[in-house]
């Protein structure tokens, strides 16, 4: 693809705590263009946000370890890079992220004009690159405020003058969330990681912060890594839709054929799972495992009814099902007839 | 100047005889508005004459737009907010006045859950210690008898208890929520406000945790109001709904009868936006356009006619009260038949 924006190749993260010394990603490759929307879902712990701390660079220090792998973002390898230089050009910049929790973003005694107006000063496309200097110019202040207030009525918050003179504890969860957005949205990014970014939005304002995403690829060409249980907030908005299980990548395939066609088990569970009418509220059977000491081979086997003992021996390798379709497993779901034969 | 405007008590279904076990009438909380001075410059009605009643064993679902005052509303029964007017009764008592720290046996009762999971979580403690403290503070248990029920409520919340002895920072979003939940489940309330309690949850997670609700209910008698943006959830498990749009109520009553036959175009619009898997795109059609006004500076009369599309020239004399207009079913809206 020569589009390429980033490339997560063979990355292996590992935690140490207490209960021991877990292995949150597994071995994950996985690619996003420019001016693409890519949704990562996966259940609660599959290591979503893991992969997205990773990517920006701020996984706790003390306590993850990198073992392998590479991530490369317009070319760059951001692991081999250095993390001072990629702090004030990358971070924060060309790449921004909205994390999962908006509670604790903010600093509780500051209002959240200070904040924002504290990352404008560091962060602003206006600020001159790699100024080590803490002046803020007046005018450039100004003008990066006009952009802050535009930024907030974007995303659909009343009055943004009166929200910036708010404390954190005096928004409610969506709006917090939306100054998130609104955050990640400022400095003109080129990818925006979105981690679970609409989890506090009624589906009125779902909807119109979606679309302004979607806008922001079609029109300027950003890519969004776009984290979430939803998958119909997924549907909404994904041109690729990538899930993880267990700290795998099993299948990644285009929105249309994902929902349609899905080729591995654990994508189908996934879809089944969903609330319907018919069917009540229903899981998926059995239990994430637990990474400390997980299972060999393809780590969905345990809860597969198709698995044999190739399964659990060794990780299936990826294999293209499709254009831009691959999937990791031996037993696939039967592949549907090439759509021209089936009308 | 008089914060609270005249008052529209008006009731929804019919009332079950016995007392139910939630009465609010014409609650309202005023927040103060400040400028970048920090100067006050006038009143936010976050909660705008709101009354509604939840019965025994009932599940009521509270849904609206982002920032319409959902927990507002739930933190202020709770009296984490002191109401500005209007009267909160819970098991008949009036407990408007009372502060958080009087009457603790019957705050016990009565929980919130905070939308936020990590507001519970003091993010130095390890988890176990954050079970028992609620438990040390309301409860006359042994420290044996306090961990076997947090080893239980761990289980029934689908953790491991290894996660017992780790930090909140170290598990994930959503098994910090399911910590938030075990949290109040220990201390075995009768009425439980549920602020989003499961958004940030995958299908699997919700599921588990949603059929513990309802068995705790089952078991229990446990209560629930249950605020959540989540409506195919809310109409799967709740009995009755309210619909608020900026600090009011727009619809409330039934839930099938919501949900199938919706009178206010606020709820219609809510209900339009619903993402369907395999379906059309609401992004690609999605019709409540304009930004939500301004809650400090509200429109005259309805306060929705500014992004309604049927809004006529009443609309902007006089507010509609929310009426019965069929059984279990009110609206506010001139329009509805
Ligand atoms: N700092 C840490 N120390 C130890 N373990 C950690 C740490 N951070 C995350 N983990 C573990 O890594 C696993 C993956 O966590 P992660 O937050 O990436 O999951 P997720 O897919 O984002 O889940 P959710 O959907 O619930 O947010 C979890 O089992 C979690 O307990
Ligand atoms: N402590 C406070 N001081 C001032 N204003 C507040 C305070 N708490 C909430 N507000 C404002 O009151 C309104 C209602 O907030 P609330 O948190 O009740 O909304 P919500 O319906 O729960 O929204 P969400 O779905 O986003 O959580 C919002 O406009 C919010 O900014
Ligand atoms: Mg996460
Ligand atoms: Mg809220």
């Amino acid at each position: 693809m020569s589009d390429r924006l980033l490339a997560v190749d063979d990355l292996t993260v590992s935690f140490s705590s207490d209960a021991g010394r877990v292995q949150v990603l597994d071995h994950v490759t996985f690619a996003m263009s420019r001016g693409e929307i890519v949704g990562l879902v996966g259940e609660s712990g599959s290591g979503k946000t893991t992969l997205a701390r990773a990517i920006l660079g701020i996984l706790p220090a003390n306590a993850a370890h990198i073992e392998s792998g590479g991530i490369r973002f317009e070319g760059e390898d951001l692991l081999q890079a250095d993390p001072a230089d990629i702090a004030t050009r990358v971070r924060g910049r060309t790449i921004t992220f909205v994390p999962q929790d908006p509670f604790t973003s903010f600093n509780p005694v500051f209002t959240i004009g200070s904040q924002i107006m504290e990352l404008m000063k560091w962060k602003s496309p206006l600020a001159p690159p790699s100024s080590g200097l803490s002046r803020y110019a007046r005018t450039r202040r100004k003008a990066d405020r006009v952009k802050v207030i535009e930024l907030l009525k974007t995303v659909q918050l009343p009055d943004p003058e009166a929200m910036l003179a708010k404390y954190p504890h005096e928004v409610s969860g969506g709006q917090r969330q939306r100054l998130m957005i609104a955050m990640a949205l400022m400095t003109d990014p080129k990818l925006i990681i979105a981690d679970e970014p609409t989890t506090a939005l009624d589906v009125t304002i779902q909807a119109q912060i979606l679309k302004l995403l979607r806008q922001l690829t079609r029109e300027r060409g950003v890519s969004v890594l776009f984290t979430t249980h939803d998958l119909g907030a997924a549907h909404e908005i994904c041109d690729r839709i990538c899930v993880l299980y267990a700290g795998q990548e099993v299948e990644t395939a285009p929105a249309g054929r994902f929902f349609a066609h899905p080729s591995h088990p654990y994508t189908r569970s996934l879809l089944d799972s969903l609330p319907s009418r018919e069917h009540g509220i229903r899981g998926i059977r059995g239990e994430i495992p637990a990474l400390v000491n997980p299972p060999a081979g393809c780590r969905f086997h345990p809860r597969c009814d198709r698995a044999t003992g190739e399964c659990s021996a060794l990780r299936p390798s990826e294999t293209a099902v499709g254009d831009l379709h691959t999937l990791r497993c031996y037993h696939p779901l039967s592949q549907p007839e090439p759509a021209s034969a089936a009308s | 100047m008089s914060l609270a405007g005249e008052t529209s008590a008006v009731r929804t279904a019919a009332r079950a005889d016995a007392p139910p076990l939630l009465d609010v009438a014409a609650l309202r909380k005023y927040f103060p508005v400040r400028d970048v001075w920090q100067r006050q410059v006038g009143w936010l009605k976050a909660l705008d004459d709101v009354s509604l009643f939840v019965r025994k064993g009932e599940i009521l679902g509270i849904v609206g737009e982002s920032g319409c005052g959902k927990s507002t509303l739930g933190k202020t029964i709770m009296g984490i907010h002191p109401a500005t007017d209007g009267k909160i009764v819970f098991e008949g008592n009036d407990i408007t006045k009372l502060r958080p720290d009087k009457s603790r046996a019957l705050r016990r009762r009565l929980q919130y859950s905070y939308q936020d999971p990590g507001a519970s979580l003091d993010p130095r403690w390890k988890i176990r210690r954050s079970l028992h403290e609620p438990l040390v503070i309301h409860t006359e248990l042994s420290a044996d008898a306090r961990e076997k029920r947090v080893r239980a409520i761990m289980r029934s919340v689908g953790l491991p208890e290894t996660h017992l002895d780790l930090y909140p920072h170290e598990i994930s979003g959503g098994q910090q929520r399911r910590v938030g939940l075990a949290r109040i489940l220990t201390l075995q309330p009768t009425l439980v406000i549920l602020d989003e309690p499961t958004s940030g949850l995958d299908v699997s997670v919700q599921a588990t945790v949603l059929n513990l609700f309802l068995d705790l209910k089952k078991e229990f008698g446990l209560t629930y109001m249950f605020i959540s943006h989540d409506l195919s959830v809310v109409r799967m498990i709740c009995d009755r709904v309210a619909v608020m749009y900026l600090g009011k109520i727009v619809e409330m009553g039934a839930i099938e009868s919501i949900f199938s036959a919706p009178k206010h175009p606020y709820t219609q619009s809510l209900l339009a936006a619903i993402p369907q898997i395999g379906g059309r795109k609401v992004t690609d059609d999605f019709w409540l356009e304009g930004e939500p006004p301004d809650p400090t500076n509200l429109p005259s009369g309805c306060r929705f006619r500014t992004r309604c599309p049927l809004a006529e020239s009443r609309c902007a004399q006089s507010e509609p009260p929310l009426i019965e207009k069929r059984p279990h079913h009110a609206d506010a809206c001139w329009l509805s038949a």
